[in-house]
């Protein structure tokens, strides 16, 4: 039994492994998956000195506690929690020392939705198609993390970062996407494309990480029915039967019926996994 | 064929029927085997292509509608057959929608080769088309909360076999035995865009 690895001692409410997902196989039905934020994902990564690609840990709102076997560098990223090893205060957003034994505590979000974790050397849990991410709509890569499991860690690539502290983005106090107009903005009357950009919504406690659910006025469809199956993509803003747009996320389904009104800037999407249910959204119109 | 902008660097190409669809995808892959075209991503669906992760969306806008109407068809693909049970709960109901015989239901099934025109759903789930449109039939009314992996199944104008048990509203007419999703295995799916597909009947269990 390797000493390289991590035990999980408090899953949390959803931890999964994720890195750059796998992109390349929509044409199978496989969504590409990866960190909903990538940004923080990369950062924590850089900070634990490792390259971008190595596998971390997402949490969702209550964060995790892990116990390293072994003596690790860590960085806590995203969505700003308090950070503890062996029970002191740690710094969040820097390289930290996890002494073997001790428990690294990622705790509960002040802000945001989803913290990082990064251990230097990377989670070297086995890879599904090029990727050691967790789709949670078709189910391929890991498991979300349960109590007891063992993440075995991979060698390290490089030293960490030797920083105190690295800038990161807040949370969304209000999230503002900007918006594209989709391929089937026809299939919405006028007043409906317009809603889309002048009415005020809000994420819905529903969203997830295949998409962000929004609460909000349903838009006025200009035809009913769906549509043929066709290609999604990453940031379609697809309107489903209630009217409410759903912004599709990393686990999004690589094909479906419902018409897509708009489509989100890729660089908006990050702050969309940020964003606590509740918070406000605008979609601001962009040419494309 | 029409090209759609969907957002910064993604189009989707619509045209008019899904053997055209079948045509412009197997297009598009040759012309990236040959280094014309830069994409991360070539989704084939029921009566378009999409391309996505584009290097230059706005050439492709072009060429793509320059190119209207021009598709060699495609080249034949692999034979894949599937040994199948005709034991599905639903080849009744099947049966009185095309209002004939259950046996009737495996013979047609049987008797006609399909091809693979895309997939989705889940990872190695094809829908398949070859069916005579008079053989559509209508998803179940009430979705089951689990059909198993290797059910054989119809809806719509499509042939799917689930990859993996999950619930499903399509109608269970058999079972196959083969493994249509292995990640450990190269290729990972046993159907992919452009596969012909052939139902074998066997005697089960």
């Amino acid at each position: 039994m390797t000493d390289r690895a991590l035990v999980v001692v408090r899953p949390g409410l959803l931890t999964t492994v994720q890195d750059l997902g796998r992109p390349g196989y929509a044409h199978l039905g496989v969504p590409r998956s990866g960190a909903l934020d990538p940004p923080a994902a990369a950062l924590v990564n850089r900070l634990a000195g490792n390259p971008p690609g190595a596998a971390v840990l997402e949490t969702t709102l209550d964060g995790c506690a892990l116990r390293p076997r072994s003596t690790v560098i860590a960085a806590v990223g995203g969505a700003p929690c308090p950070v503890s090893v062996g029970g002191r205060p740690v710094a969040w957003g820097a390289p930290v020392v996890v002494p073997a034994g001790d428990v690294l505590e990622v705790g509960a979000v002040v802000a945001g939705v989803r913290s990082y974790v990064a251990v230097r050397g990377g989670l070297a849990v086995e890879p599904v198609l090029g990727s050691r991410a967790t789709d949670l709509l078709s189910g391929l890569g890991p498991a979300p993390l349960a109590e007891g499991m063992v993440l075995p860690l991979g060698r390290p690539a490089g030293p960490p970062a030797r920083v105190d502290a690295a800038p990161q983005p807040g949370p969304p106090a209000e999230l503002v996407l900007r918006v594209a107009p989709g391929p089937r903005a026809d299939w919405f009357t006028a007043r409906g494309r317009y809603d889309l950009t002048a009415r005020a919504y809000r994420v819905s406690p529903a969203s997830n990480r295949i998409g962000l659910r929004t609460e909000g006025p349903p838009l006025e469809r200009a035809r009913e029915g769906e549509l043929p199956s066709e290609g999604m993509v990453l940031g379609a803003v697809q309107v489903p039967p209630d009217g409410r747009p759903v912004v599709f996320l990393a686990d999004h389904p690589t094909t479906g019926g419902y018409p897509v009104i708009a489509v989100v800037r890729a660089a908006d999407l990050p702050a969309a996994a940020q964003a606590a249910p509740g918070t406000p959204v605008r979609f601001a119109a962009v040419g494309r | 064929m029409r090209a759609l902008p969907v957002g910064e660097d993604a189009l989707l190409v619509e045209v008019a029927s899904a053997e055209e669809a079948q045509a412009l995808h197997a297009a598009l892959l040759r012309r990236r085997a040959e280094g014309a075209l830069t994409v991360r991503e070539i989704v084939p669906a029921a009566r378009s292509v999409l391309l996505d992760g584009l290097s230059d969306p706005a050439r492709w806008m072009s060429e793509l509608t320059a190119s209207a109407g021009d598709l060699p068809s495609p080249r034949a693909r692999a034979l894949v057959e599937l040994p199948v049970r005709y034991d599905g709960p639903d080849l009744a109901a099947v049966a009185a929608h095309w209002q004939v015989p259950e046996r009737e239901v495996v013979r047609v099934h049987t008797g006609t080769e399909f091809t693979v025109a895309f997939c989705g759903f889940a990872p190695g789930f094809g829908y398949l088309t070859g069916l005579p449109a008079r053989y559509d039939v209508p998803r179940r009314a009430t979705p089951r909360t689990a059909v198993p992996a290797g059910a054989v199944a119809l809806a719509g104008p499509y042939t799917g076999v689930y990859p993996r048990a999950s619930p499903g509203g399509w109608q269970l007419i058999g079972t196959t035995d083969a493994v249509l999703w292995d990640h450990t295995r190269e290729p990972a799916a046993l159907l992919s865009p452009g596969t012909r597909v052939r139902f074998v009947p066997v005697e089960g269990p």
